[in-house]
C-alpha cells in the first residue's frame, strides 16, 4: 500500500488561463453480453473555478459514469470511452499517458464517494490512509503524514483527531466516514472536488453537517464542485448550475434558480412534481409514468418520449436537438422546450 | 399497467371483513386497531468467552406508546438507530419485547401463541424495505405473493388462490400474465408493488411499511407513494409508514411519531408538528430538511445539531436529547420528561417545549 513507486512527486503546472474543466461529447459505452449499453451519450459540461455543479438525474442516467469518466476511474473494460474529450485547464485528460493522468487524479481533481465504509479500506487505520496521500504525492515520512492526517482531520472537524488518527473506519459513525473521506478529497488541495452521492446514507441532520462541510471547504479553497446527486433538495440548496441526466444524455443545463423557477425540459418537469414537499401538501404526487429505459434498448427519437405526457409524432420519430438554446446559457434537449418553459406539460 | 377492467378483488366473492371498505377518513372516534403501551425492547450486550454476562443492554425501544385507529395513516421518523425499525419488528412479531403490550384489535399480542398469535398475525403485514432482498429470489411472482395464503390456508380456499393472486397483482398494477416470472425480472418499483401485494394477500388491517421507497428512484417513488394512497383509500386499511423522508411522510401521513433513541418524543396530527414543532429534536429534523427552492437559499434558519447521536445502549440521563439540545438545562439530566400535551395540541416530551428565543449561533 505504501509503495512509493511514483517517479515524479508534486503537482502538474497547468495553464490557469484555460478554462477549470471543458467537457465535450463525451459518450461511454458498456459491452456486456447482451449488447453494447450506452451509458452516456455526447455529454458536455462545463466547470468554472468556485463553482458548483449538480448532475441531476436517477440511477442508469449515467451520472456517475460521467463522473468516473472525469475522474479516469472508470473499469475499462467493460466500459469504453467511444467519443470526446474532457480537458483540465486546456489539456485533455483522455489523451495523456496514465503516468501523467495519475498525477492529476487526487491532486488536481479529487472524489468523494457515496459510501465511505466501502470505500474506505476496513484493515488501515484512518490515518494511513489519509496519510498515504502525502507519502506517495509528496514524499512525506510516515511520521510526517501522520501528522497531516490529523491536521486534515481538524480541519473536518473530526473531534479529538490526534486520539482517533489509530482508528479503523468501523470505529467512527457514518457521518464522521464521510468527513474521513472529505478529509482524503481536499488533502492535496485539488483544483475540483467530485462528491458522488455523498449523503444519500447519511440521516438528514448529518446530511445538513456534510453539505455545510463541502460548502466551508470549496470556499476555503476556491475549488469547483461537481455534486452528484438524486436529492432536488440538496441541489437546491447547493448548486449554481444544473445538468440533468436522463438515460446517457443531458436532457437540461441551465443555473438552478432558473432551472427550478421555470423547467425547459418535461423531465425535469415531473421530477420536481413528483417530489413531496415539506411545505403544502398536495393530495396526490404527480408521478412520471413507466419507467427509464434499459440502456441496451434505448427507444429512437426522445429517450423520455414514452414517458412523456407532451410527447408528439416528431419525438417518436426524430431524436431532439442535443441542445436548444433559452435565454441565457439555458439549454434543453426537447422538441417543444421554449413550450414547456412557458406553459408547462399538462 | 393496471387494466381498467380489473375485477376488483374486494368484491361480493371474497368480501374484506365488514367496515373496511368505508373509505379513507380516519376515524378515531372509534377503537383503536392497535394500541401500543409502554413497549420495551432491549437487545443484551454479553461479555465473556465461555460464561457470557450479560453487561448492559441496547435500549432499541424504550417505552413506546402508541394508537392506530381505522383507515389513519402514522408517520414515524427519526435518525437511523432511533429504534423505528426494531418498533416495526416488535408490532410485526419479529422480536419478542422485554416489557409492555402490544393490543391488536383488543387482543393481547405479547405473550400469545401459537394458532390464537397466528390468527392475530394475519391482521398485520409487513412491506419491506429493499424490495431487492425481501423477495426470494428462486420463486415467482406467483408463488411470493400466495405464500401468506399457504400459511394461513383458511383465507382463501385453495382453487381459488391463483385468481386470488392474480386480483392482488393487477390491485397493485402489475400485469397478471407475469404471475410466473421471477422477482428479478422486474424493476425496483415493480419489485415494490410485489412485496406490497403479498402485504395485501390477507386483508390486513394494518400494514407496517419500513421505509418502503428509500431505496427507488424519485419518479418512481411518486408511483408507489400514491399506489399506497389509493390502496387506503380503497380499502381503508391503516399505515404504520416508517421513513427517514420527513418530506413523504408529511405527504402520507395523518400522524407523525417523531422518534429519538428509542423514544417517541413528539406525536402529533401532521400539521402540528410540521407547521408548529414543540420539541427541539423535531425542529432540528425539519430544518435540516433541504429546501427544494433554491431562491429561498439561506433564507431558513438552519439548525445544525452537533454530533451524532448517543449510544442507545448507554443513553444520557434525564432527557435523552439534552446532550444535542441548546434549551437544555440542570433539571433535562435529572428528570426524565414525560410525553405530555402541548400547546400546539400535539404531544411532546420536553421540559421546555415550544417557542424559545432561537439558538446562539444558528447557522443562516
Amino acid at each position: 500500500m505504501f509503495s512509493k513507486k511514483t517517479e515524479e512527486l508534486g503537482k502538474p503546472e497547468v495553464d490557469e488561463n484555460q478554462p477549470l474543466l471543458r467537457v465535450r461529447d463525451l459518450s461511454v459505452v458498456f459491452r456486456t453480453r447482451e449488447g453494447s449499453a450506452q451509458a452516456v451519450n455526447k455529454v458536455d459540461l462545463d466547470l468554472a473555478r468556485g463553482q458548483t455543479l449538480a448532475i441531476l438525474g436517477e440511477s442508469g442516467s449515467g451520472k456517475s459514469v460521467s463522473a468516473k469518466a472525469i475522474m479516469g476511474i472508470l473499469d475499462m473494460p467493460p466500459a469504453e470511452i467511444t467519443s470526446g474529450t474532457i480537458e483540465f485547464r486546456g489539456k485533455d485528460l483522455l489523451t495523456m499517458p496514465e503516468k501523467e493522468r495519475r498525477l492529476y487524479r487526487g491532486q488536481r481533481i479529487a472524489m468523494v464517494f457515496q459510501d465511505a465504509l466501502s470505500a474506505l479500506n476496513p484493515v488501515y487505520t484512518v490515518g494511513e490512509q489519509i496519510g498515504e496521500l502525502f507519502q506517495v504525492h509528496r514524499g512525506l515520512s510516515r511520521k510526517d503524514s501522520k501528522k497531516k492526517a490529523i491536521e486534515m482531520m481538524d480541519r473536518v472537524r473530526i473531534p479529538g483527531a490526534a486520539a482517533r488518527v489509530g482508528d479503523y473506519p468501523h470505529q467512527f459513525s457514518g457521518g464522521m466516514r464521510q468527513r474521513i473521506m472529505i478529509a482524503m478529497a481536499i488533502a492535496l488541495d485539488p483544483d475540483i472536488i467530485i462528491a458522488d452521492e455523498p449523503t444519500t446514507a447519511l440521516d438528514v441532520t448529518v446530511q445538513a453537517q456534510i453539505m455545510e462541510l463541502l460548502a466551508e471547504m470549496r470556499r476555503e479553497t476556491g475549488s469547483g464542485l461537481i455534486l452528484i446527486t438524486h436529492d432536488l433538495g440538496v441541489v437546491a440548496e447547493t448548486a449554481d448550475v444544473i445538468s440533468v441526466m436522463y438515460a446517457g444524455r443531458t436532457v437540461e443545463h441551465g443555473p438552478a434558480v432558473d432551472v427550478f423557477a421555470n423547467p425547459a425540459h418535461p423531465y425535469t418537469v415531473g421530477l420536481m412534481e413528483s417530489m413531496p414537499r415539506l411545505t403544502g401538501a398536495g393530495d396526490r404526487l404527480y408521478a412520471i409514468p413507466g419507467l427509464p429505459p434499459s440502456l441496451l434498448n434505448i427507444p429512437a427519437g426522445c429517450p423520455f418520449a414514452p414517458r412523456c405526457p407532451r410527447a408528439e409524432d416528431i419525438c417518436r420519430q426524430d431524436p431532439p436537438p442535443p441542445a436548444v438554446q433559452l435565454d441565457g446559457i439555458r439549454y434543453a434537449a426537447c422538441h417543444f422546450a421554449e413550450e414547456v418553459v412557458s406553459h408547462g406539460i399538462h | 399497467m393496471a387494466s381498467t377492467e380489473t375485477p376488483d378483488p374486494w368484491g361480493a366473492a371474497q368480501a374484506a371483513p365488514a367496515g373496511l371498505e368505508t373509505g379513507s377518513q380516519p376515524s378515531p372516534d372509534s377503537d383503536p386497531i392497535l394500541e401500543v403501551n409502554g413497549l420495551v425492547k432491549h437487545f443484551p450486550l454479553r461479555q465473556g468467552i465461555v460464561i457470557k454476562r450479560q453487561v448492559g443492554a441496547v435500549q432499541a425501544v424504550d417505552g413506546v406508546n402508541l394508537q392506530v385507529y381505522p383507515g389513519e395513516t402514522i408517520g414515524v421518523v427519526g435518525e437511523s438507530g432511533c429504534g423505528k425499525s426494531t418498533l416495526a419488528r416488535l408490532l410485526i412479531g419479529l422480536e419478542t419485547p422485554t416489557g409492555g403490550s402490544i393490543q391488536l384489535t383488543g387482543r393481547e399480542m405479547v405473550g400469545s401463541s401459537g394458532a390464537k398469535l397466528k390468527a392475530m398475525r394475519r391482521d398485520v403485514q409487513m412491506i419491506f424495505q429493499d424490495p431487492y432482498t425481501s423477495l426470494n429470489p428462486r420463486m415467482t411472482v406467483g408463488d411470493i405473493i400466495a405464500e401468506p395464503l399457504e400459511i394461513h390456508p383458511d383465507v382463501v380456499p385453495k382453487n381459488k388462490r391463483t385468481e386470488r393472486v392474480r386480483e392482488l397483482m393487477s390491485l397493485v398494477g402489475l400485469a397478471p400474465e407475469h404471475i410466473d416470472r421471477y422477482a428479478h425480472q422486474f424493476s425496483g418499483g415493480q419489485r415494490q408493488r410485489i412485496g406490497i401485494a403479498r402485504g395485501l394477500a390477507l386483508n390486513p388491517k394494518l400494514l407496517i411499511c419500513d421505509e418502503p421507497v428509500s431505496a427507488l428512484d424519485v419518479s418512481v417513488q411518486a408511483q408507489v407513494i400514491n399506489l399506497l394512497q389509493d390502496l387506503q383509500n380503497r380499502l381503508g386499511i391503516s399505515l404504520i409508514f416508517i421513513a427517514h423522508d420527513l418530506s413523504v411522510v408529511r405527504h402520507i401521513s395523518h400522524r407523525v411519531a417523531v422518534m429519538y433513541l428509542g423514544r417517541i418524543v413528539e406525536l402529533g396530527e401532521k400539521e402540528q408538528v410540521y407547521n408548529n414543532p414543540q420539541h427541539p429534536y423535531t425542529k432540528a429534523l425539519l430544518s435540516a430538511v433541504p429546501n427544494p427552492d433554491p431562491s429561498q437559499r439561506g433564507k431558513g434558519n438552519q439548525i445544525v445539531l452537533e454530533g451524532d447521536p448517543p449510544s442507545p445502549a448507554n443513553p444520557p440521563s434525564g432527557c435523552r436529547f439534552r446532550t444535542r439540545c441548546w434549551k437544555a438545562q440542570s433539571v433535562c439530566a435529572e428528570v426524565d420528561p414525560a410525553l405530555e400535551v402541548t400547546s400546539s395540541g400535539a404531544q411532546a416530551a420536553c421540559h421546555f417545549p415550544g417557542e424559545t428565543p432561537s439558538r446562539p449561533g444558528v447557522a443562516a
